[in-house]
């Protein structure tokens, strides 16, 4: 860890976040749309203008060109671009490089932004230019990428004793949450073994453990320390990250239970200067029930291994010991695809008070972990509200 | 065939492409894989430098096509028979994904010993499949 990686901790805030339209938006309305729409919604959360915008952030599986695709759509010429492609974690690695490049004075007002009518447009997983490049795993027909996270939670429930009953504890928490967020897509009650009983999609997971096929969008606005102190709404200033892939293919994951969030975690915490033991509240990327359970194993919120034991009894659930996944996550409230930006938007909503029903007794300390590809890309980062500088 | 094929950079050629190679080897009914000359890893999939020490001098070996279940899962298309997708630990050190048969109605268990065939098809090279070694 280098001093000047250090010395990013607190230079910049995020001052502006907003969702999209989101669910299932119907037909006629694109990506791009959603795109507009959150970015208006989070420059005006912000305070700023579209011009006051200089450096553009993005990716996207609908367009092979995501950065200049999106600032055409916007309007926007970017000082500076930045269109790192980790899958569904992006945005969460988007953060800290927006932070290094306000720093580094590259830019000065960064958005960062998603969109995604996935659902509308038929409800598969949209991937770009994978078919050019041959697959060693596709003759054998595994449903991706369920059946990546499939393999993993088999591998720890062989290992460690977990059961399917623990992984089907982690929707429903997420459902539990979601039926306190307004805007989340399922609402109805779902037990454990409602979760257990469904249709498996890859063994051991079942349709419920797999997160939601939705539309949707978000954007954030990130900004100096400074200037985040001038704007109307109390800062979420970025206090630590860190990014680590360890392997794209699942069957090239050195150890199919311990992920890469390991290292970014490690150095988020670094950075930030504080440890699993502070940490008010979580948003972790649940694209299926296995990655809680790891992530908050790798996170060192329990020890490898526990991680079944730790969600169970409804201790991620409203009113548990640790608050998880507050909106009801990829698994109850949407997943357009890539989450990444949600999960972000949500920890700063609590970090500021704004989450309504839903809302944390403590929430000074958020740690947010992005996921992308097959458990291959981890981004953590750890945003703190004035009281953590 | 050659069975001492340098993948180096200046050589490669459709002919010695390390996808051509493995696809030789599975026409002959060889599981086939690379080994570094410099630091002995094993490599799978086939490429043209060692992702562990950055050695472009690669070898091909065969295979002994026997290795152990490391996580398995079943998919079970509406309407179409149920097939199990695995990751296979080869003796030789490297892993790959897989098919695996167990010949009877059990299912596929981690720690299974497996053994290697190749499902052939007009359109594809062979394709290397696994059945749970009998006794196992």
């Amino acid at each position: 860890m280098s001093a000047a990686e250090r010395s990013l901790r607190g230079r910049a805030a995020i001052v502006g976040v907003a969702e999209s339209s989101l669910g299932e938006v119907g037909p006629g309305i694109s990506s791009l749309d959603l795109i507009g729409q959150a970015t208006v919604r989070a420059l005006a959360d912000a305070g700023l203008s579209k011009s006051d915008v200089d450096g553009l952030f993005t990716h996207s599986a609908f367009f092979a060109q995501p950065v200049i695709t999106t600032a055409e759509y916007l309007g926007i010429r970017p000082r500076f671009a930045d269109g790192t492609a980790t899958g569904g974690s992006s945005f969460v690695g988007h953060l800290w490089h927006a932070a290094a490049a306000i720093e580094a004075g590259l830019c000065e007002v960064a958005l960062i932004v998603y969109g995604s009518t996935q659902r509308s447009h038929g409800g598969g997983l949209v991937a770009s230019g994978a078919a050019l490049t041959r697959s060693w795993e596709a003759p054998y027909g595994p449903r991706m990428p369920a059946s990546s996270y499939a393999l993993a939670a088999a591998r720890h429930m062989h290992e460690f004793g977990t059961t399917r009953e623990q992984l089907a504890e982690v929707a429903v928490a997420a459902r539990q949450w979601a039926k306190l967020n307004p805007v989340a897509f399922v609402q109805d009650d779902l037990t454990v073994d409602d979760v257990l009983s469904s249709r498996m999609v890859s063994s051991p997971l079942t349709v419920r453990d797999c997160c939601l096929v939705t539309d949707g969008g978000g954007a954030v606005i990130v900004t100096s320390a400074e200037r985040a102190r001038d704007l109307p709404k109390p800062p979420a200033y970025i206090l630590g990250a860190g990014e680590a892939t360890w392997h794209m293919n699942i069957s090239q994951m050195p150890d199919l239970t311990t992920t890469a969030a390991q290292e970014s975690g490690r150095r988020a915490y670094d950075i930030a200067g504080v440890g699993p033991e502070d940490i008010d509240l979580v948003e972790l990327y649940d694209a299926f029930t296995i990655n809680p359970i790891l992530f908050l194993e790798d996170l060192g919120f329990c020890a490898k291994g526990e991680g079944g034991a730790f969600v169970s009894d409804g201790a991620i659930a409203p009113g548990g010991s640790l608050p998880v996944n507050t909106n009801g996550g990829g698994l109850s409230y949407c997943h357009p695809g890539m989450y990444g930006i949600l999960l972000v938007i949500e920890a700063v909503r609590q970090l500021r008070g704004e989450a309504g029903a839903r809302q944390v007794d403590r929430h000074s300390l958020a740690l947010a972990h992005g996921n992308g590809g097959t458990l291959s890309s981890q981004v953590t980062a750890i945003l703190g509200d004035e009281s953590t500088l | 065939m050659t069975d001492n094929v340098h993948t180096d950079v200046e050589s490669l050629s459709p002919e010695t492409a390390p996808g051509t190679v493995f696809d030789r080897y599975a026409a002959e009914g060889v599981l086939a894989y690379q080994s570094c000359a410099s630091c002995r890893q094993a490599v799978f999939p086939p490429r043209v430098l060692c992702p562990s020490c950055g050695s472009d001098d690669l070898d091909w070996l065969p295979s002994g096509g026997r290795g152990t279940v490391y996580s398995a899962t079943v998919i079970a298309p509406r309407g179409k028979e149920p097939y199990t997708v695995a990751l296979i630990d080869l003796d030789e050190g490297f892993r790959m994904m897989s098919t695996v048969t167990t010949g009877d109605d059990r299912p596929v268990a981690i720690d299974d010993s497996v053994t290697v065939s190749f499902r052939s098809s007009e359109a594809e090279p062979p394709l290397p499949v696994f059945a749970v070694e009998a006794g196992r």
